[in-house]
């Protein structure tokens, strides 16, 4: 099965030359100690092409001005912009409206602004959010705290030892009290691509509503939130090759209505006298303050890159990598992949016997090699694996099986060094 | 010797390894030679963490001078840990909170004693000058 296959068609412009992508990129053509750069941290943050790199650039050169009430020619042009990158938004995640696309600093606040505006309004004592073992602690905390604030209970589905959600349990998780499921869609630690349409699925039919940590699903594989039906799905820009303090909160507009704001300030009033405030309407009720103008006006160039090089392509590129990765590391004496679910994205957790990913991950950089090690956010999921942390190689499209066959090279060689 | 003089010797000895890893490969011999510390040191009073690596760091005063032993649960860390042993352990406790280490910038291992998080080396280096601190207060009451 081929991770990440899109579930919508994507038009494809242009035969997938890896080459010719990695010249979009000019961060990846340098040498870090010496070595040719061998970016292998995909996870925590993606590189930027060109593209995106201009957007920034040309908005501070030619239009900076704060958007949607300046009356002025370069206001009207940054308004258009960004709204523009709202519309590239909605058409990315195929949601109905612009109205149901908020922008947010990221995942991790689209989250927290879930919890605290659709939670704290609506959980009542007793009742149950679901969680996942393996959910990174930006969708961990926000509920805790929501929980905790209303007096209700945070369940966890488990996992089995492949790092493969378990269903089943999951389905006796499920009551009239679950009135919230927040799961990762694509584990960050480990690769999973969680059977999400399932989940929601079976959500739905004890009245809970869905929100999907999209962080780690939107930079490999097509995601289509009305296919999905899911109620809220959070994603950041910094991951989807756009820049980082940006990120996109899609809501159901029924749901939205419903909500509270999330913060107070300008952008998100329709009125203010000291007496009584009326909101804005959707999305901007959601958008206290003067957003990051270039950093939503860039996003939206970086969706434009994706859609260009097309989801098959990047799905097809990246699972021959995790074939390629998968059987090239395994050959490596010693070495324990962390996470072999049977749908997984281009993540591959390891830890070496003896070794400390510390000491890996300091060796490997020795030798340019970029590698993230540490428990990933998801402590709890490291608890799971009785493990302080693993070493995490995750691949983009712009990555090449030469660059794995120098990660072999490197282990091999820090192997030697700590023999 | 003092700890400058230590701090030159340990300068010398790096810079007859010109490529990174060479110097890696004898921060790493350093870091296997540093004595096991007991186990019965191995504490939580003695833990300073790192969100990466544990150090362990024990001391005590003897005539005057403040010794210290350390460990690290990773190789790389009880390199760095040994040197500072090495520098440090055996002098009064001003000289221990005079001491500018600047060995640490000349032998190029900075980026891991400047990193917050990661692996407890800058809180090492807080907690053995608060040792020092805390003899050299005793020393005075006495």
């Amino acid at each position: 099965m081929i991770p990440g296959v899109s579930i919508r068609e994507v038009n494809i412009s242009k035969p997938f030359d890896v080459e010719a992508i990695r010249q979009d990129f000019p961060i990846l053509h340098q040498k870090v100690n010496g070595y040719p750069l061998v970016y292998f941290d995909n996870a925590a943050t993606s590189q930027k092409p060109n593209l995106v790199i201009d957007a920034i650039s040309n908005y501070y050169k030619l239009y900076n001005s704060n958007i949607h009430r300046g009356l002025h020619y370069m206001s009207e042009k940054a308004t258009e912009a960004y709204e523009a990158a709202r519309e590239k938004s909605r058409a990315f995640l195929n949601a109905s409206s612009t109205n149901e696309i908020n922008f947010t600093k990221g995942t991790t606040e689209g989250i927290n602004l879930v919890a605290s505006s659709y939670g704290r309004k609506f959980l009542q004592p007793g009742d149950e959010v679901i969680i996942s073992t393996m959910e990174h602690h930006s969708n961990i905390v926000p509920w805790q705290m929501v929980c905790d604030e209303r007096g209700a209970k945070l369940r966890i589905i488990p996992i089995d030892d492949d790092g493969n959600l378990l269903l089943d349990e999951y389905k006796k998780l499920l009551n009239d009290r679950t009135k919230i499921v927040s799961v990762v869609y694509v584990s960050n630690a480990l690769g999973t691509v969680n059977p999400v349409k399932d989940i929601i699925t079976l959500a739905h039919e004890v009245g809970a509503v869905v929100m999907l940590d999209g962080a780690q699903a939107t930079p490999h594989m097509a995601v289509d939130v009305q296919a999905l039906d899911c109620d809220f799905l959070a994603l950041s820009s910094h991951k989807i090759f756009g820049p980082t303090g940006m990120g996109i909160l899609y809501g159901k507009e029924r749901l939205l209505e419903q909500m509270n704001p999330y913060q107070g300030g300008g952008e998100m009033i329709k009125t203010v006298t000291f007496e009584k405030t009326t909101y804005n309407e959707l999305p901007y009720k959601f958008e206290a303050g003067t957003p990051d103008i270039s950093g939503g006006i860039a996003m939206g160039v970086a969706i434009d890159y994706i859609n260009s090089i097309g989801y098959q392509n990047i799905a097809k590129h990246e699972h021959d990598l995790l074939v390629y990765g998968t059987e090239v590391l395994s050959q490596i004496e010693g070495l324990r992949i962390i996470g072999q679910a049977k749908e997984k994205a281009s993540v591959i957790s390891f830890l070496v016997d003896g070794i400390h990913p510390y000491d890996m991950g300091v060796l490997l950089d020795k030798q340019g090699i970029a590698i993230r090690t540490g428990h990933h956010c998801c402590q709890p999921l490291m608890d799971r694996f009785a493990i302080p942390g693993t070493c995490r190689a995750s691949f983009a499209f712009y990555n090449t099986t030469a660059e794995i066959d120098k990660l072999v090279k490197g282990i091999e060689k820090v192997k030697t060094m700590l023999g | 010797m003092t700890i400058n003089e230590i701090q030159e010797e340990i300068i010398e000895e790096f810079a007859l390894f010109e490529e990174p890893m060479d110097r890696y490969d004898y921060l790493i011999d350093i870091g296997k030679k540093l004595p096991e510390l007991e186990e019965r040191f191995k504490i939580e009073e003695n833990v300073v963490k790192g969100c990466q690596s544990t150090v362990w760091l024990h001391s005590f005063e003897k005539d005057g001078n403040v010794y210290f032993e350390a460990d690290s649960n990773t190789v790389i860390t009880k390199g760095i840990v040994g040197l500072l042993v090495r520098v440090l352990s055996g002098h009064t406790p001003q000289q221990i909170l005079d001491t500018d280490l600047y060995f640490i910038d000349k032998i190029e291992l900075r980026s891991h004693l400047s990193s917050q998080r990661s692996n407890g080396l800058s809180a090492m280096m807080k907690q053995i000058k608060i040792y020092a601190l805390g003899f050299s207060q005793q020393a005075k009451q006495a």
